[in-house]
């Protein structure tokens, strides 16, 4: 159980986060986004003791972390993939992490072999690539086997199979009672990993909520209507028509309307009584993406400059009004979102979405191990966290509504 | 989340608050979704998204809901009981975790062995150097203590005690590993305590052995050349008192390099501070400066690096032991500031 209350840091003029409480709570995954430099990493050096706050306080378990008794027993964290000494091979660097946290050595060849770097363990980090290096950093936070896990950014640099497993490790901590708080900017990544949102901008709290609310709340669903490109005068006779019933209509790029507060059969009626033929009439629901760019809109301290153009007939308006910095989409490689949202209904981004929790075999080795404590609880077979890739799929596209 | 794995959790009760606290946690967000506009029928929203009110109702209601008054638990009993139990035996850490950890951190990197390896090569091929020179040429030493003639390479082989003492800590801030630390030891001052000592130690004995062994060569290659025997004490402060001597200098540099977080800047200070006022002094020839002058003669590090080897009592300046409480004292206020500094600042 984390708790901020009032937290505030500044740097001199700069406000990197004003008056920000919230509380993240065990058994579930926390996603915590923002855009960047919206103060998501001050937040998280805050909640470790690393930058002391301006004013407010945050407490782990009731204690600040710095008085917290056997802090590194409670607490895990991955705050930056780089913050090793290039120089130590990865086990010399989890050796004298567990030591210093009185963590028994041969805990640190289990985590090396839970993160699939055994074969790197006697290396130097500083030829890691990033993906191998946010692996030591998540065998870090692990090392101790804590109750309390924070995760600044974790996927960031992982391929598509390091992403799977890590969205699956977050599950399975949070499923042992675990606290887990992860960071990203990355919408799509929390939409499948979290089920509570913590979302700021510029350093204030924009929302803490649970995903589908947000996605309800920051985001309506609309309907695409196209009428037949071959007849122009439809498009306005339909518009007309819908208007006056007290839907919402705007053209799209490509041609089509996108209207809003009409349900799907009463536009249809209104069509046929209006005489109008329809060749596409379709449920879209705002993807988390949308809702949250919807949210930070007027929260991006850094936006870059893009041409106003047109990328792909079916991207809404929405969707191109994007800070572009948001843009990269990680992994998920479907279709521009806004069709019917990028994980909506997709196979998953990942060819074949695995069985669940099956170990896959990866460049490192078969990370998703089951928990080496012997005493630990049995885990299930194959420990599969039951929302694996092909089921948030299509539990997203109905929490939407 | 996952439902199969609920059950597992069950079996520990001896944690009661913690399944209470899940409880309602879940509660809580169950009945927010219940206010969301076009939110599913709550019945069916829930084993999907939810599983976990019903999972961890169970054993909520049984014992505990009567002693765990659903809302406000006391702070303290929330971290035991708010979930996760590890089965990795806990162990209060203290100061001795820190030293070997301190001590796996020094041994595994490459800047130790450069910087200590320098270091021997230095003092050793020069001290040995400058007694088969002096050999060769048959100089009369008059009474002179052979021991002394270890100076030249000891001055060379401090700075890179110094460059040792100075990343000890600022590699950590360099690297980013800091965070790291101090994430799995909030208690900085024990990080930076276990860092002295493990420094202070590792660099005296390096220093001893191989002050040491110069010692022994120019004491065999200038036996017969009229200089004085050492007697025991002044074998003593060749040694170690030359040794604590340059382990503190180091201790100084690791101070600094705490204060200022970064490797060159703290480097340059340091080598600043062990050359600098003998250049200065050397500059200075007005005559209404040369008191000044001469403080900085005598006070500069090379100099009193050379009392520490000598046994000359000089009329003026340090002598006998004297540069090392000197040191010493330097040293304790600058460590002092850098635990004060590393307790304030944000790392």
């Amino acid at each position: 159980m984390i708790e901020a209350v009032g937290l505030t840091k500044r740097y001199g003029a700069k406000t990197a986060v004003h008056n920000l409480s919230f509380q993240v709570r065990p058994g579930t995954v926390t996603g915590f986004l923002g855009p960047n430099g919206s103060g998501k990493s001050t937040t998280m050096r805050m909640i470790l003791g690393l930058d002391t706050p301006t004013a407010g306080h945050v407490t782990i378990g009731g204690h600040p972390f710095r008085k917290l008794p056997n802090a590194p027993r409670q607490v895990g964290a991955l705050l930056d993939a780089k913050a090793v000494h290039g120089g130590r091979s990865a086990r010399q660097h989890l050796l004298s992490l567990a030591q210093l946290s009185g963590i028994p050595a041969r805990r640190v060849d289990e985590v090396l072999g839970l993160v699939g770097l055994q074969d790197v363990a006697r290396k130097r980090s500083k030829g890691f690539s990033l993906g191998m290096g946010q692996r030591l950093g998540i065998a870090s936070a692990m090392l101790s086997d804590p109750q309390v896990l924070l995760f600044d950014e974790p996927v960031n640099g992982l391929d598509p199979e390091g992403i799977l497993w890590v969205r699956n490790l977050m599950k399975q901590l949070a499923s042992e009672g675990r606290t887990v708080f992860v960071s990203s900017h990355l919408m799509s990544e929390m939409a499948l990993t979290a089920e509570h949102l913590i979302v700021i901008g510029r350093g204030q709290l924009l929302a803490d909520m649970n995903v589908k609310d947000f996605i309800a709340a920051n985001s309506a669903g609309f309907a695409r209507v196209r009428t037949p490109d071959t007849e122009p005068g439809l498009a306005e006779k339909l518009t007309a028509a819908l208007s006056a019933a007290g839907g919402q209509v705007a053209p799209e790029p490509d041609g089509a309307l996108r209207v809003t507060g009409l349900a799907l059969p009463r536009i249809s009626d209104l069509a046929h009584e209006a005489d109008v033929r329809l060749w596409e009439l379709s449920p879209h629901q705002a993807s988390l993406e949308e809702a949250y760019m919807q949210l930070t809109q007027g929260a991006v301290d850094y936006r870059s400059a893009v041409p106003p153009q047109v990328p792909h007939g079916a991207v809404p308006p929405q969707a191109i009004a994007q800070p572009p910095g948001m843009e990269p989409q990680g992994y998920a490689g479907g279709p521009p979102a806004g069709v019917p949202g990028p994980y909506a209904g997709q196979p998953g981004p990942f060819p074949g979405a695995q069985p669940q929790g099956a170990p896959v075999p990866g460049p490192y080795g078969a990370p998703p191990q089951p928990q080496p404590h012997p005493q630990a609880q049995p885990q299930a077979p194959a420990g599969p966290p039951p929302a694996a890739p092909a089921d948030p799929t299509q539990q997203h596209s109905e929490d939407a509504r | 989340m996952t439902s199969p794995d609920q059950p597992q959790q069950q079996p520990r009760q001896d944690v009661p608050p913690r399944q209470d606290e899940g409880t309602m946690m879940l509660n809580a967000v169950g009945a927010r979704s219940g206010q969301q506009p076009g939110a599913q029928p709550q019945a069916q929203a829930q084993p999907q998204a939810q599983p976990q009110p019903q999972q961890y109702q169970q054993p909520a209601a049984v014992p505990q809901q009567q002693h765990a008054p659903h809302a406000a638990a006391p702070p303290q009993s929330q971290l035991p009981g708010s979930g996760y139990v590890s089965p990795i035996p806990v162990r209060r850490a203290h100061l001795g975790h820190a030293l070997a950890s301190e001590w796996t951190k020094i041994k595994s990197v490459r800047s130790t062995v450069w910087t200590l390896g320098v270091m021997i090569v230095l003092v050793v091929g020069i001290g040995a150097l400058t007694g088969i020179g002096i050999s060769a040429s048959g100089t009369n030493l008059r009474g002179e203590s052979p021991l002394g003639f270890g100076m030249f390479g000891m001055l060379l082989g401090l700075m890179c005690v110094i460059t040792l003492g100075v990343l000890c800590v600022s590699s950590e801030y360099g690297t980013g590993m800091i965070r790291t630390t101090l994430t799995a030891c909030p208690s900085r001052a024990r990080v930076l305590a276990a860092k002295a000592i493990v420094f202070f130690l590792l660099s005296f004995v390096v220093t001893a052995v191989t002050t040491a062994v110069v010692a022994l060569l120019l004491t065999g290659v200038l036996g017969g050349q009229g200089g004085a025997t050492p007697s025991g004490s002044e074998w003593f402060k060749a040694t170690v008192g030359v040794s604590l001597y340059v382990a503190v200098i180091g201790l100084l540099a690791l101070g600094v390099g705490a204060l200022l977080r970064h490797s060159a800047g703290a480097i340059t200070i340091m080598i600043g501070l062990v050359l600098l006022p003998l250049v200065l002094a050397l500059f200075m020839m007005s005559e209404s400066l040369s008191d000044l002058r001469e403080w900085l003669f005598e006070y500069s590090i090379p100099s009193q690096l050379g009392v520490m080897y000598s046994n000359a009592v000089a009329d003026s300046g340090p002598s006998g032991w004297e540069p090392l409480w000197i040191m010493t004292g330097l040293t304790a206020v600058v460590l002092g500031g850098a635990f004060l500094a590393l307790h304030q600042r944000d790392v």
